[in-house]
Parts: C-alpha cells; structure tokens; sequence
C-alpha cells in the first residue's frame, strides 16, 4: 500500500474518538486506593510513628497522582492522534519518573520524612493497586475498560412473580 | 577522546584529594546513579515494544481499540513499576 493510494490511511493520522478505558480504570483505582491507604498508612504509623503515616499518605498520593497523569496523557493524546499518543507516553514516562524522583528528593530532608515507609508505600500501592485491578478489566470488545456490572433482570423477576 | 582522558586525569586527582570516607560516598553516589539509570532502561525498552505492538493492533483492527488499550494501559503501569523499583532501591541505598 502506497502513501499516494487515496485508499491509504496512515497510523499517524488515525486517532480514537471513542470512550477512553484509561479513565474508567485510574477512577476505580483511586476508589482501591482510598481503600488501601488507611491500611498502609496504619501500618506505617505503627512501625514508623507519626513522621511514617505522613510519608506513606504522601507515597499513596504520589502513585495515585501518577496513574491520574499517565490515563489523562493516553486519553487526551489518543482523540488527537495514535502517533502523538505514543510520543506522549514515551516521554511522559521519562517526565513522571522524573516528576517522582523530585517529589522525594525535595522532601527527603523534611522532619516529617521517613524514607522506609515512603519507599515501601510508593511500591507496594503500586504493583498492588495493579494487581487488584486486573480482577475488574474486561477483555471483550463488548466492554473494554471495566467488567460490567451484574444487575438483576426485571424481566426475569416479572416474570416469576406472575 | 581527548576530553575523556582529561575528564579522567581530573577525577583521579580529585579522587586522591579525599579522604576515604568521602572516597567511599563517592563510589556510592556514583553506583546508585548507575543502578538507577540501567533499572530505566529496561522499562523504556518495554514501554515502547508495548506502545509499538499496540499501536500496530489499533491499525490492523480499529474496532478492538478500546480492548487494546485497556491492556496496553495496564501493561505500561506494570513495567513502570520496574523503574518505580530501581528508584526505590536507589532512594534507599543513597540516602536511608
């Protein structure tokens, strides 16, 4: 297929004006989160003390403002163009990652600042707010992004009660 | 080359100029800057086969979009955990 063919399309002018999956899942992520931090930050007052809550609820908020950014990035770039959408996470992880690093480097001093518990926080509510996620993502192209959820049928019960 | 034997020249008289604590906190800097950069490495690499290859699925079949980009997603917060890791080790090994 060749670029003068006016039935070629080329992947660098395609873009999704569809739903965007990466919403929905980042929403239900930071509800799991909201969830999680009592725990985590319960866990880290108990080994840490006062300065050991704060860094953990400092560690959730920075995981959970890095999957915000990062689905805000894939759904934004992807209404504009496929192309740009991989730009934008390409070099997005380079600026998140950076972004993190210098949320911690600037607090790494403070009085409030355990590095344990921060660290501990940053990738366990990660890798485990992921892990849990993946129990509620569909892979049907009926339903991408979130399973849905079960409802009872009216018809069914309209039925029975006849 | 040139500049890279200077530079050398001049880390090694810095070097003979410290005492071997700070000789030893150098070396840790200096390897913990390493390990950090080679833990993002990989996680660059795999982010932009998962982009490439999901990318290449949205224009083979445009209609399973949404399902390719759910796993494409997921995917991508999966291997930046891997460079979430090696920063945390670097964090940790620098400075606790």
């Amino acid at each position: 297929m060749k670029a003068d063919d006016p039935q070629y399309v080329s992947i660098l002018a395609m873009n999704d004006q569809g739903p965007a999956p990466e919403a929905a899942i980042v929403r239900d992520i930071i509800k799991h989160g909201s969830i999680v931090a009592p725990i985590l930050i319960g866990l880290s007052a108990v080994g840490w003390g006062v300065n050991g809550a704060w860094s953990s609820a400092y560690g959730i908020a920075l995981v959970l403002g890095n999957f915000a950014v990062a689905a805000w990035m894939v759904s934004y770039t992807a209404r504009i163009s496929y192309a740009l959408m991989m730009g934008a996470t390409l070099f997005g992880y380079i600026f998140r990652l950076a972004v993190i690093a210098a949320a911690v480097f600037f607090v790494r001093n403070a009085t409030w600042i355990e590095l344990v518990p921060l660290c501990m926080t940053i990738v366990i509510s990660h890798v485990g707010l992921l892990f849990w996620e993946m129990r509620y993502i569909s892979l049907s192209l009926a339903f991408p992004g979130l399973k849905p959820k079960h409802t009872a049928s009216p018809t069914f019960q309209d039925s029975t009660s006849n | 080359m040139e500049a890279l034997t200077r530079i050398a020249h001049a880390s090694i008289r810095v070097a003979a100029e410290l005492t071997p604590a700070e000789a030893k906190a150098n070396a840790a800097a200096q390897m913990a800057g390493l390990a950090y950069g080679l833990a993002a490495i990989g996680p660059g690499i795999g982010i932009g086969m998962i982009f490439g290859k999901a990318i290449e699925a949205m224009a083979r079949q445009p209609e399973s979009a949404g399902m390719v980009r759910t796993t494409m997603f997921l995917g991508v917060a999966f291997t930046e955990a891997l460079a979430l890791i090696g920063f945390v080790a670097f964090i940790l090994l620098k400075f606790a």
